[in-house]
């Protein structure tokens, strides 16, 4: 059993005994909930995402969550960023954790490329110094070059995510949370990302990263943590996981 | 194995997520500036009229209030000035009524957003709050340079009663856009029933008529809930600004002004005060939610 006194000073993410159950509502307006109440119908169903999960992240660390879809790894990482609140146990972090993940959640399309860079980076934690310190590496990384002072609504949906990611892989961090980088752009680009989060990992960050591009993980990542319908079913070398996640699907 | 005690926080360590609420958003002044600029921008994007918008829509609403009740109900005769009596509060309930009504559809609105990054979630509600504000400064000037054309001499006491009036308008808002918004995330019911206290906002102050004629009707003690009501003080807390030193002074303000703006203040705080709490209180929940 984990506690967050006894690990190691250097530790960048705690899980604790985490468990997260969603309650689906059936009911959508206080009418309908009273009257499924009144006839006794049933209000909601019970879900569980995550079921006693614990393990910790030390610093510098790679680490792929793996698993099919519904096993929870999305859950997890919305819990380590904050979003999600677990319904018993704890989640610690240390540092600054920010993420990859759907990239583009804070654009605004009536706002310029410029605007929009302050805007998400901002939204991402950065303070204004940082921002205009880094605006022309974002840019540079981004490849929209002239458009930046163009509205975003008439970006190609390719610009859109470059300028996203760019923003987001340039936001000041201890502790990266990506999910599905391989989603952005062409190609060229997103062999690009991948160096880039390469080089930030080499730099001593800290990585999470739910992918369902399995042989990229493996090889981005030195451990897995493999979850079967919210359990922790394996935590070990990355390859490991991978194999015994292939193996489940037979 | 169950545990009734939260594990100590080692130095360094956070709970992602536990922020410290409205501490936190002005701890992000920065962000917040940019939410604000933001709405402020979008707002009139793609409109010729652009930002007269802003100076037409209360220019209307006074236009169609004055004819009918300034002219038609002659109130005109009875309210001297009337046209900067009753501007005075429509400014006041505009305020209002778009600080709270933005404030409590801002969650959802922002879904998106908080379904995807953490960050103080009452970030939202306030900006809408300061969005409010933005659109009142015109109104205002329009307001101020009417009152100057009649003889108005601005001072001091009428400083502090424009400002006191602000600040009770800005909290009690806020406060109902933080309880109201918090509650539309589950049940969108919220946005309507709020729909419907704007609507009724206007008349349960004296904007459109004068206190006096409230309290030939309404025992003592009922009066006094009436004034209390932080919209009607702040309502008369502006006709002190801009209205009282243009009259002769006939048809005064109510004589205990000051004590039901110190309640409405009070009251106003804590409306704040319960906003917050529910806010954190459901707020755990926004991300899943909505």
């Amino acid at each position: 059993m984990l506690k967050i006194s006894e690990v190691p000073p250097e530790t960048r993410v705690v899980i604790e005994d985490v468990r997260k159950t969603f309650k689906l509502r059936h009911t959508h307006s206080l009418k309908e909930t009273f009257i499924a109440a009144l006839r006794r119908r049933q209000i909601s169903t019970l879900f569980n995402a995550l079921d006693q999960v614990s393990f910790t992240i030390g610093e510098g660390e790679s680490v792929a969550l793996l698993g099919f879809n519904g096993s929870g790894k999305s859950t997890l990482l919305k819990l380590i960023s904050g979003v999600f609140q677990p319904d018993s146990g704890s989640v610690f972090t240390r540092g600054r954790v920010a993420g990859l993940i759907e990239v583009g959640a804070g654009f605004h399309p009536d706002l310029s490329g410029r605007e929009n860079i302050f805007l998400n980076a901002a939204i991402l934690g950065m303070s204004r110094r940082e921002i205009e310190e880094r605006f022309d590496e974002i840019v540079e990384f981004s490849e929209i070059g002239a458009f930046i002072d163009t509205e975003v609504k008439h970006y190609s949906s390719g610009m859109f995510l470059r300028l996203a990611f760019s923003v987001a892989i340039h936001t000041e961090v201890d502790v990266l949370l990506v999910d599905e980088i391989l989603s952005v752009g062409d190609e060229p680009f997103q062999r690009k990302c991948l160096a880039k989060v390469r080089e930030l990992h080499e730099r001593g960050k800290t990585l999470v990263v739910v992918s369902h591009d399995l042989d990229m993980v493996a090889d981005l990542c030195e451990r897995g943590i493999l979850l079967r319908k919210g359990q922790k079913v394996f935590d070990g070398p990355s390859h490991e996981a991978v194999t015994m996640m292939r193996s489940d699907e037979e | 194995m169950s545990r009734t005690v939260a594990s100590a926080t080692r130095e360094g360590f956070v709970r992602p997520g536990h922020g410290a609420g409205l501490l936190d958003v002005f701890r992000k002044r920065y962000l917040l500036t940019l939410l604000v600029r933001k709405e402020v921008r979008v707002r009139y994007r793609g409109s010729v009229l652009g930002w007269l918008w802003s100076y037409v829509k209360p220019l209307t609403q006074f236009a169609v209030f004055f004819l009918a009740l300034g002219i038609f109900l002659q109130q005109n005769r009875n309210i001297e000035n009337y046209p900067i009596y009753m501007f005075s509060g429509l400014v006041v309930v505009n305020l209002f009524s778009e600080a709270f009504s933005n404030g409590t559809k801002s969650l959802v609105d922002n879904a998106p957003l908080i379904k995807k990054i953490y960050l103080p979630r009452e970030m939202f509600p306030v900006a809408s709050t300061l969005v409010a504000l933005v659109n009142f400064v015109p109104q205002v000037l329009v307001l101020l340079s009417v009152s100057l054309v009649v003889g108005w001499h601005p001072d001091l006491t009428q400083g502090l009663a424009f400002v006191l009036g602000t600040i009770i308008i800005v909290l009690f808002a806020t406060g109902l856009g933080m309880l109201f918004g918090s509650v539309n995330v589950l049940f969108r019911d919220a946005q309507n029933f709020v729909e419907l206290i704007v609507l009724v906002a206007t008349w349960a102050s004296p904007v459109l008529y004068q206190w006096q004629m409230v309290a030939k009707v309404l025992p003592p003690p009922f009066m006094f809930v009436y004034q209390i009501n932080p919209l009607t003080a702040a309502v008369e807390l502006f006709h002190a600004t801009f209205w009282y030193p243009t009259t002769d002074g006939r048809s005064g303000l109510p004589p205990e002004l000051a004590v039901h703006s110190v309640v409405a203040l009070l009251i106003s705080a804590a409306t704040l005060l319960v906003g917050q709490l529910v806010f954190r209180r459901l707020e755990n929940r926004f991300a899943q939610d909505l």
